[in-house]
C-alpha cells in the first residue's frame, strides 16, 4: 500500500471506514512525518500528544458516520483553539492561550477531525511569503530556500509536504489561493459570511474569509462542507442554504459559461503565465464549457484600493493589542509608555507598516480622500463583478502573476511583494468565491496555479469547474522529500 | 504629496506604537512609496459612488442581551501579564 501521508483525504476516510486502518495508525504516520520535518519549520505548536490521545479514545469508540473520522489536522495559527497556544505568528501574542474555539475548528472536531498542531504563518496573517512571522520563514517543500507563500504559508507547505492529510488557512487578500499556487494544491476562499469569523484572530473584517486547503478538489469539497456554516457568534455570517459540496460535486460542466476577463493580462505578466491561462482556457472547453471574453474595467485600482480598506480595518482591529488583558507587556514608566513599548516591541515590522497606513487614512482630515475614496472604488469593483456575472456563470484567471519566489528576495520592497496578490484581491473586495488549483510548472519546476472565480454562494460551481478540470490537467507535485535526512 | 518624518510621527503616536528615529526614516519612505501607488485612485471620479462599507449588506441581528458562557474568569485572568486577586494590574494612571 502507498504510504498513509500521501494518500487523500477521500482515501484516508474510506480506509478507515472499512477498517483497513486505524485512526491511530494515521495520526502516527503524519506525526513520525512532522517529526521528521522540522527543517521546513511549518508547525508554530504541535499537539501531537493529545492528538495520539484522542484517536486512540476514536478507535475504541469509533463512529462512522461522522464527515472526518479519526482525522488528524493541523491548521493556521489564526484559529483560535481551545487550551492551546494561539500565536497569529506574532511575538505580541506569543504566550497566548484562548479560553474559547473558533466555530469553524469547532466544527471540523465535531466531525471527528483531530488537531494534529498549528501552523505557521505570516504575522496576523499580512504578507505574501510567510516572511513576516515571528517564528520565522517556512520552507517550501518543492524547493529549499523556496518561500511557500502566504499568508498561509504553514498550511500550504504542510500540506504539499504531507504533514496533514487537509488543513485550512484564512484569506483577506489571496492568502489561501497564492500559497496553494505556489505549493501546487488546492485552496478554496468561500464566499464572504460563509464560514463564521468568530475566533479567528481578526485582520481585515470586511475581506477575512475561512477556507479549505486540500490535494484535490474532492477532499476540498468535503472539508468545505464541514466548515461552511451560518454562526450567530459572527454578525456577518449568513444563513443561506448550503449545498452538500461533496455529493454534488460533478465533472459535467457542459454548456457552463466561463468568462475571461481581458485586465487580467497585465504589463509584464511572464509568458508562462500566459500560457498557462490559454492551456487552462482550452483545458475548459475540453471539459464543455463555452468561453466568453469579459471586461473587468476597475480591476487595476484593486491592490490601492485593497491597500487602503486592509490597512484601516488592521489598524482598528489591532487596537486591542495593549499588553493589559492578554500578550506581550514591556515594561514602562507609565500606562501611555507601556502601551508605546509594548506595541513597539510586540509587532513586527510589516505590521507596523500596515497600523501605520491605516492609522494615517482613518485621521482626521484624510478620511475621505482615503477611506471613503477606496469604499467607493470598492463598490466600483463589485459593480464589474455583478455586471461580468449577467453574462457568465465562472470567470477563469491565473491565480499568481509569478510562480513562488526566493526567500529573500522581495522582502525589502513591500509594493512588489503587494503584486502577488493582483489576481486575487479582487475576489475578496467582492466578497466572491475562488479556488486556486494546480495547472503547470514553470522553468523551473516550480508549480502554477489556475484561479476560478465564482458568482456569491455559489461554490459549487467553482468546485465542479475546478473537479472538471482537474482531471484534463492531471498535475502531479514532484516532491523529492530534501528535507528529510 | 509626500509624508514626512513629522508626519509619521505624530501618526506613531495616535497608533501607540513608539519608534526609533532609524526606523521612523525608513517608514516614511515606504509609506511614501506606497503612497504613491495609493494615489492612483484619484484617476476615477467617484462622486456619485455609494461607499461599499460591507459585502454582506444585512441589517445586524439582535439577541437576548443574556450571558452565554460559563464562568471562565481565571482562564482568562491566567493570560494577563500581570494581574492582582480579579484585577489587571497595569502602571500607575493617577499622578
Amino acid at each position: 500500500m502507498t504510504e498513509i501521508t500521501s494518500l487523500s483525504l477521500s482515501k484516508l476516510i474510506k480506509n478507515i471506514k472499512e477498517k483497513n486502518i486505524s485512526s491511530q495508525e494515521v495520526t502516527k504516520s503524519f506525526i513520525d512525518r512532522s517529526e521528521k520535518s522540522k527543517e521546513l519549520n511549518a508547525y508554530v505548536t504541535e499537539n501531537f500528544e493529545n492528538c495520539l490521545k484522542i484517536s486512540k479514545e476514536f478507535d475504541n469508540k469509533p463512529n462512522f458516520d461522522l464527515k472526518l473520522p479519526g482525522i488528524p489536522i493541523a491548521v493556521k495559527d489564526l484559529f483560535c483553539t481551545n487550551e492551546v497556544r494561539t500565536t497569529a505568528g506574532s511575538n505580541i501574542l506569543n504566550n497566548f492561550v484562548p479560553s474559547y474555539e473558533s466555530t469553524v475548528t469547532q466544527n471540523i472536531w465535531n466531525e471527528g477531525g483531530i488537531l494534529l498542531g498549528k501552523l505557521n504563518c505570516d504575522e496576523f496573517a499580512m504578507g505574501s511569503s510567510n516572511e513576516t512571522s515571528f517564528f520565522g520563514n517556512v520552507q517550501n517543500p518543492i524547493a529549499k530556500d523556496l518561500v511557500p507563500g502566504g499568508s498561509s504559508g504553514g498550511s500550504s507547505a504542510a500540506l504539499a509536504a504531507n504533514l496533514t492529510p487537509v488543513t485550512i488557512g484564512t484569506d483577506t487578500g489571496g492568502s489561501i489561493r497564492q500559497p496553494a499556487s505556489f505549493t501546487g494544491t488546492v485552496g478554496l476562499k468561500p464566499t464572504y459570511g460563509s464560514c463564521s469569523r468568530y475566533g479567528i484572530v481578526a485582520f481585515a473584517s470586511s475581506l477575512d474569509q475561512a477556507g479549505p486547503m486540500s490535494k484535490d478538489v474532492k477532499d476540498c469539497s468535503i472539508l468545505l462542507e464541514v466548515i461552511s456554516s451560518f454562526d450567530k457568534k459572527d454578525s456577518t455570517s449568513i444563513d443561506f442554504k448550503r449545498n452538500n459540496y461533496s455529493s454534488e460535486l460533478t465533472k459535467d460542466i457542459k454548456g457552463i459559461k466561463i468568462g475571461i476577463p481581458k485586465e487580467y493580462r497585465i504589463d509584464g505578466m511572464p509568458d508562462e503565465i500566459e500560457k498557462l491561462w490559454k492551456k487552462g482556457i482550452d483545458y475548459a472547453k475540453d471539459c464543455g464549457a463555452e468561453i466568453i471574453d469579459i471586461s473587468l474595467p476597475h480591476t487595476s485600482y484593486a491592490l490601492p484600493t485593497y491597500y487602503i480598506v486592509a490597512p484601516a480595518e488592521a489598524s482598528s482591529n489591532l487596537a486591542r493589542y495593549d499588553g493589559v488583558k492578554y500578550g506581550l507587556r514591556s515594561s514602562g514608566e507609565s500606562l501611555i509608555d507601556m502601551y508605546e513599548k509594548t506595541r513597539s516591541e510586540g509587532f513586527g515590522e510589516e505590521v507596523k507598516r500596515r497600523i501605520m497606513i491605516g492609522t494615517y487614512v482613518l485621521s482626521s482630515g484624510y478620511y475621505d480622500a482615503y477611506y471613503l475614496k477606496a469604499q467607493k472604488v470598492r463598490r466600483l469593483i463589485k459593480n464589474d463583478f455583478d455586471e461580468a456575472y449577467n453574462k457568465v456563470d465562472a470567470i477563469l484567471t491565473p491565480s499568481t502573476p509569478s510562480s513562488a519566489f526566493k526567500i529573500g528576495e522581495k522582502s525589502n520592497d513591500p509594493v512588489s511583494m503587494y503584486l502577488n496578490d493582483i489576481f486575487t484581491v479582487p475576489v475578496n473586495l467582492a466578497g466572491l468565491p475562488g479556488i486556486s488549483i494546480p495547472a503547470g510548472v514553470d522553468k523551473n519546476n516550480y508549480p502554477l496555479g489556475l484561479q476560478i472565480i465564482g458568482k456569491p454562494f455559489d461554490e459549487q460551481t467553482v468546485l465542479n469547474i475546478a473537479y472538471s478540470m482537474e482531471e484534463k490537467i492531471n498535475y502531479k507535485n514532484k516532491i523529492t522529500d530534501w528535507w528529510i535526512k | 504629496m509626500t509624508i514626512n518624518l513629522k508626519t509619521v510621527k505624530h501618526i506613531s503616536k495616535l497608533a501607540r506604537i513608539s519608534l526609533e528615529e532609524k526606523k521612523a526614516e525608513k517608514l516614511a519612505n515606504d509609506m511614501n512609496s506606497i503612497f504613491e501607488f495609493i494615489e492612483k485612485l484619484n484617476e476615477l471620479k467617484t462622486e456619485n459612488v455609494e461607499p461599499l462599507t460591507s459585502i454582506a449588506e444585512t441589517t445586524l441581528r439582535f439577541r437576548e442581551d443574556k450571558i452565554t458562557s460559563d464562568n471562565i474568569r481565571e482562564k482568562i485572568l491566567k493570560n494577563s501579564p500581570e494581574k492582582n486577586d480579579d484585577f489587571f494590574v497595569v502602571p500607575k494612571v493617577v499622578e
